[in-house]
């Protein structure tokens, strides 16, 4: 039996599935709307209140049991909290919501009394759900692990005095939260309350009110730009689709999120699935697409529940299916799951995947929006780039190209971490300065360290160095200083970094994850990697003419680099030198300082350490040496030892045993 | 050249060239004589694009372009030997050369490598890239094909022949990165695989990570040893393709010459395949006419292309009592040298060594089908492929241009035209309808010549007029065409009596084991060359064969008889595949 929205106001309302009400969505929101009735009106407002939170009549806890916060003992928080309002009898809600953000505060538990306003609560591992709870229900607030407090929503909620309102933390002072503006707040499990949050207005208008070419024409004069990396214009790429004729087209949502150290599109589905799925909607009303897929990594078994479930919810509300609300628009939305390659992620091997086939790109042209999916007129958009469209399209192009550069328009979510005091998932308006981000939102580096740079865009990207620390987020300008917006991997690198290190680390990640099709990318990603290793190995461990090998490589490294951007087929190969390439851009001298004087400057690649005894700190007590298991140490007891470097392998146990602080490695 | 009604212009190099609307930039220079090299194109597909060596400079593209899946526009500007794409490509090549095992010369594509003339083409003269090198395990399982992956250098040729030209798919990319390979279903052996063993990847492989399983060294022995009567028979399309591994133009015949370079090579007896090709067609067209006039299975399918055999016993094992159960005009040579040959001669058969050259890697596995020996004593001991025979006749320092042409021996030494024809696709048919005519009618076919089935087309439809009969007849070669149209027999398509199949594009004149030709137009070369045959021979049907018709009386007695049915005649038995 299908769901109604609501019980009806009264018996002038005549909506009911197989025959429903156009104006549904509006109507609960605002109405009623085809009579009057000042009773009905406050049915409906009490209702949309109640699905809000504005009014609760019992406490309510919230357990932020996204993947994040699962990693971080959520799962034990949620259980304790359970346990404590059974052991104490007390009435209240649990609610299951999704990640806020601040990951690294997790778990995260909020509080709402009746009454009052929702208080959040950080770091709450189960052995501390006690005292917490037991605090706020008898009224006092917590002395620890206080986050901040909501702002009051509607007219009955009283603000907590002498503690900070959320959106006034450092954290979220800065972001603009478009995209994120319900993750961590609703309860992604239920459609009513997406819905009392405006969402599926903006649908439901468009398959009744706006023809497929206007939708397509707002969208282009937005701005919005694909947020999976590329940057194509998204009205743009919908334009070419929705005028390809064709008996059947297809949208496609990647969600193949596969960047290293990116959880955007996880965060989103997990903490509010049904804005993505209102985007997809959305934008395959725009293309004339009766089927969407969503490509979803296996690896988010949690993201991929909440689709489910968010699916099976708008379906038996008839908000997808056959003739949606009576508008004779069809759409049906079924998940695809990788299988884990990171090369799937890429457009047309995504599409490939899908067919069936081994997910290798296909060369363009044709584009999918001609030839895509089964061959029909396919338009493939990243998750981001979706969950923007039910605000954009709610609220217009003027309000959404309002905020951001000149051709970087909205906002853009990155998943902040590394080296940085708060990682998690932030959301800014474009044009925002890197600096901010990283010390204001992300709350500087910890320790007391130095900032050495930041690598934006996953291995597609590059790494931006302090001095253009001051560099607004933007498509255009992060490609001036070699870098790319990307998917929204932002990873916080330190003095402690070593640059070559880290480009080894994205090339180790491309060669494997290539997909093998063409060669510049298959065979050339795997050279570099090896240059790269060369140069970070010792001399001690080079037989033959491996030294002569070192250099050669190093000088063809360029050469190399070039080649595979300018020849490889797809966007994965062609990008696959900008780790290299941008961190020989900024960070020559560390390279240089690899290859001249085989030395690491950050300590990080062992290899090129020298171990070394201070004389004036030895006492000469012989522990070194008996450890030593190369006898690379010499010396005559109670006399200054000192290491043999070509017998030395650099183990480190000289250094863990000296009881003076003699040895040192450099 | 041909005009189109629409062409546009395009400056190639800074010369005007003319391009056709929608094709791609390759096409276009290619025909404008502009060599772009290329190691995975393939004429006729979509084009992959995995190789990147054929990228050229583009006048507003950022990077450069494939011209194997760059469509033109009117005024585009390339330059496709700039510096830069020059450069790109020759670092393709050294990339490969990176992961390559350094052992051309004991490589059995030495000199007819595409890799190793690329890096000739491209002046590599050093070693820029060094690293690990990608080790595999030779894969020798199967009867026909080995296949060396360290060798491979990816670029899917073999992978879409097998699955678009043939509709197999035996083999596929397996692994990510630089542990991508071509596998087989679990890593199994080849022969264990899905593999019908035609060769066609042998033949679109550019380097020497597919070759046939050699029989060379078997025939070597055994033609020194004096115990044994060695015994060679040549399959019709070999003598029109031979001559190419020797720097002649294609489609040239050198039938007398070969026989010659056989009977050097030590051969005591050289027959002609083509002679059991007739001897096929008489059993054929008569086992047709039995199924028609009995309500046998229809439409009748040809049996002489053993891919198709193997294909049809695991994919379509409803089909195989539509097959002909007449053996290959391999297998019958086999059995009755064997048989009447050795007696007539007196030789012990297990003391013959018989020897078949053929154009195709399949009669290999055909040869060691349990159902072909006699006895335990195999019908046909050894199969060379024509590229086999080819590096014999180097190895014993023969000079074909030195040999005066020979007749092959009697009594298997005579053939009409008509089984000559059985080396392209469409032969048999025409060779059939030819005899059919004559059994049915008494009379001879006004002309011999059955065009409907000529040409390389993938599938040929006939109605042929026999007297007052209307047979519905079809001709399809490469196995995918042969599986679209099994799959409308299989929809209740009904009005079909007699299909030809032959496994590989064009018949055997394109077979696996044939010349790895540069030519593109090798394959019409030596197609034509078997139809100038057939123009101007003597006796160009089957039953006019006057071998044939002796054998018949001396040893066979009639078309279908008992001898016929014992020894020319099989079965044959499902097969599993493996998914």
């Amino acid at each position: 039996m299908a769901e109604l929205f609501v019980s009806k106001c009264c018996d002038k309302c005549w909506h009911e599935f197989g025959r429903p009400c156009p104006e549904i969505i509006e109507c609960l929101l605002d109405g009623p709307i085809c009579h009057e009735g000042d009773r009905c009106q406050q049915q409906r407002a009490d209702r949309i209140a109640q699905l809000r939170r504005e009014r609760v009549d019992h406490p309510v806890i919230f357990v932020g049991t996204g993947t994040c916060g699962l990693g971080a003992g959520a799962g034990k928080t949620l259980q304790a909290v359970r346990n404590h309002l059974q052991a104490n009898e007390v009435q209240a809600d649990v609610v299951e919501i999704g990640c806020i953000g601040l990951c690294a505060a997790e778990p995260l538990l909020d509080v709402q009394l009746p009454g009052r306003t929702r208080v959040s609560f950080q770091a709450v591992t189960a052995e501390k759900v006690d005292a917490i709870l037991q605090a706020m229900l008898a009224g006092e607030m917590p002395a620890e692990g206080l986050l901040g407090q909501h702002r009051p929503r509607g007219e009955d909620q009283k603000p907590f005095e002498g503690v900070a309102y959320l959106d006034e933390h450092p954290f979220f002072a800065p972001q603009t939260r478009w995209v994120l503006a319900n993750c961590g707040i609703i309860d992604p499990a239920r459609i009513e309350e997406y819905i009392a949050f405006g969402g599926y207005r903006a649908f439901t208008k468009s398959i009744r009110s706006r023809t497929p070419a206007e939708l397509c024409d707002m969208v282009e004069a937005s701005g919005l730009r694909g947020r999976g990396g590329g940057g194509f214009p998204t009205g743009k790429k919908w334009q070419f689709a929705r005028t390809a004729p064709a008996d059947q087209k297809y949208l496609v949502c990647n969600a193949d999120e596969g960047d290293p150290g990116a959880f955007m599109d996880r965060a989103v589905i997990e903490g509010d699935p049904h804005r993505l799925l209102e985007g997809i909607a959305i934008a395959a009303y725009a293309i004339g697409a009766t089927k969407a897929y969503v490509y979803i990594r296996a690896e988010y078994p949690l993201a991929i529940a909440r689709l489910v479930e968010a699916i099976r919810q708008a379906k038996a509300k008839g908000l997808l299916g056959q003739n949606i609300l009576d508008s004779g628009f069809n759409l049906e939305i079924l998940i695809k799951q990788g299988a884990g390659a990171f090369v799937c992620g890429e457009e047309t091997a995504l599409l490939n995947s899908i067919e069936g086939k081994r997910g290798m790109p296909r060369p363009r042209p044709p584009y999918p929006a001609v030839r895509g999916l089964f061959d029909k007129p396919t338009v493939i958009n990243n998750v981001e780039t979706l969950a923007n469209l039910p605000a954009l399209v709610d609220r217009g192009a003027e309000w959404f190209s309002a905020l951001g550069t000149a051709t970087s328009k909205g906002t853009k979510v990155f998943a902040l971490s590394g080296k940085v005091n708060r990682t998690g998932l932030v959301e800014v308006a474009m044009g925002t300065r890197l600096r901010e981000v990283v010390f204001d939102v992300g709350g500087g580096i910890p320790d007391g360290k130095a900032f050495k740079g930041v690598q934006i865009g996953g291995p597609s990207g590059g790494c931006i160095p302090t001095q253009h620390l001051d560099i607004e987020v933007d498509y255009e300008s992060l490609k001036t200083v070699g870098a790319m917006m990307g998917s929204g991997g932002l990873v916080v690198m330190d003095e402690g970094t070593c640059m070559v290190d880290v480009a080894k680390f994205f090339m180790d990640f491309i060669q494997r994850e290539s997909c093998g099709k063409c060669i510049p990318c298959r065979e050339g990603t795997r050279r570099m990697l090896e240059i790269l290793q060369r140069i970070t190995h010792g001399r001690q461990s080079e037989k033959g003419c491996e030294a002569l090998e070192r250099f050669q490589g190093v000088m063809y490294l360029n050469r190399l680099a070039k080649v595979i951007q300018d020849t490889s087929l797809c966007g994965l190969g062609q990008t696959a030198p900008n780790p290299v390439l941008s961190t020989l851009r900024w960070f020559r001298d560390e390279y240089e300082a690899h290859i001249y004087e085989r030395h690491c400057p950050a300590g990080v690649c062992t290899e090129l350490l020298e171990y070394r005894i201070e004389a004036d700190k030895c006492k000469g007590c012989t522990l070194c040496a008996k450890k030593c298991p190369a006898d690379a140490i010499m010396g005559a007891p109670r006399s200054p030892h000192y290491i043999v470097p070509d017998k030395c392998i650099r183990c480190g146990s000289c250094v863990d045993v000296c009881r003076f602080q003699a040895v040192v490695a450099q | 050249m041909e005009k189109d009604i629409a062409v546009i212009t395009i400056q190639a190099n800074n010369r005007k060239i003319e391009a056709k609307p929608g094709e791609m930039l390759l096409a276009a220079l290619q025909r404008a004589g502009i060599q772009v090299p290329t190691l995975c194109h393939m004429e006729g597909l979509f084009p992959s694009g995995a190789c990147r060596m054929c990228v050229v400079e583009v006048d507003g593209q950022r990077s450069l372009v494939p011209s194997c899946a760059f469509p033109v526009a009117e005024g585009m500007k390339v330059q496709t030997h700039s510096p830069r794409a020059v450069r790109a490509r020759k670092t393709i090549i050294e990339l490969l050369l990176a992961d390559h095992p350094d052992d051309c010369l004991y490589c059995v594509r030495n000199r007819n490598c595409k890799l190793q003339s690329l890096a000739e083409e491209l002046g590599v003269r050093q070693r820029r890239f060094s690293g690990a090198k990608s080790q595999y395990e030779l894969d020798t399982s199967s009867p026909s094909i080995e296949r060396d992956p360290s060798k491979c250098i990816l670029c899917g040729k073999c992978v879409r022949v097998c699955e678009e030209i043939q509709g197999v798919a035996a083999i596929d990319f397996v692994g990510r990165g630089c542990q991508a390979r071509i596998g087989t279903a679990f890593d199994q052996g080849m022969n264990v695989s899905n593999c019908i063993n035609c060769g066609q990847c042998i033949t679109a492989c550019p380097t020497g990570a597919l070759r046939e399983q050699s029989h060379a060294k078997q025939v070597l022995d055994a033609l020194v040893d004096p115990e044994l009567y060695v015994v060679a028979q040549h399959a019709p399309s070999v003598s029109v393709s031979l001559a190419e591994e020797f720097g002649v133009k294609a489609g040239t015949d050198c039938d007398g010459v070969m026989v010659a370079a056989l009977r050097q090579l030590g051969f005591d007896r050289v027959f002609d395949t083509s002679f059991t090709a007739d001897l096929t067609i008489m059993e054929e067209a008569s086992e047709l006419a039995h199924r028609v006039a009995n309500g046998g299975a229809l439409p009748m399918m040809t049996s002489c292309s053993p891919g198709w055999i193997k294909f049809v016993e695991q994919f379509y094992p409803q089909y195989m009592a539509n097959l002909s159960s007449c053996k290959s005009p391999q297998q019958m040579m086999g059995a009755i040298i064997k048989s009447f040959f050795a007696q007539r001669e007196g030789i012990d058969p297990s003391k013959i060594y018989s020897v078949s050259i053929m154009p195709c890697t399949a009669k290999k596995f055909e040869a060691e089908r349990p159902e072909m020996a006699h006895d335990g004593v195999p019908d046909v001991d050894a199969v060379l492929t024509t590229r086999e025979l080819a590096r014999i006749i180097r190895m014993r320092g023969i000079l074909l241009e030195g040999l005066e042409p020979q007749k092959p021996d009697t009594p298997f030494g005579d053939r009409s035209s008509a089984g000559k024809l059985f080396g392209a696709t469409g032969g048999v048919m025409e060779a059939a309808v030819r005899t059919a005519h004559f059994l049915l009618t008494g009379k001879e076919m006004d002309n011999l010549k059955v065009q409907a089935v000529r040409g390389l087309n993938g599938i040929k439809e006939a109605k042929v007029k026999i007297g007052e009969l209307e047979v519905g007849v079809a001709v399809v070669n490469g196995l995918a065409n042969a599986r679209a149209l099994l799959e409308q027999i299989r929809q209740g398509r009904t009005d079909l009596h007699f299909i030809e199949v032959m496994t590989c594009p064009g018949g055997c004149i394109n077979g696996g084991g044939q010349p790895i030709s540069a030519d593109p137009e090798a394959v019409r070369a030596r197609m034509q060359a078997l139809y100038n045959i057939d123009r101007d021979d003597r006796v160009r049907t089957s039953h006019a064969n006057e071998a044939v018709q002796r054998l018949y009386k001396e040893f066979l007695g009639e078309p279908l008889g008992e001898k016929s049915h014992h020894l020319l005649h099989t079965r044959y038995a499902q097969r599993p595949t493996v998914n």
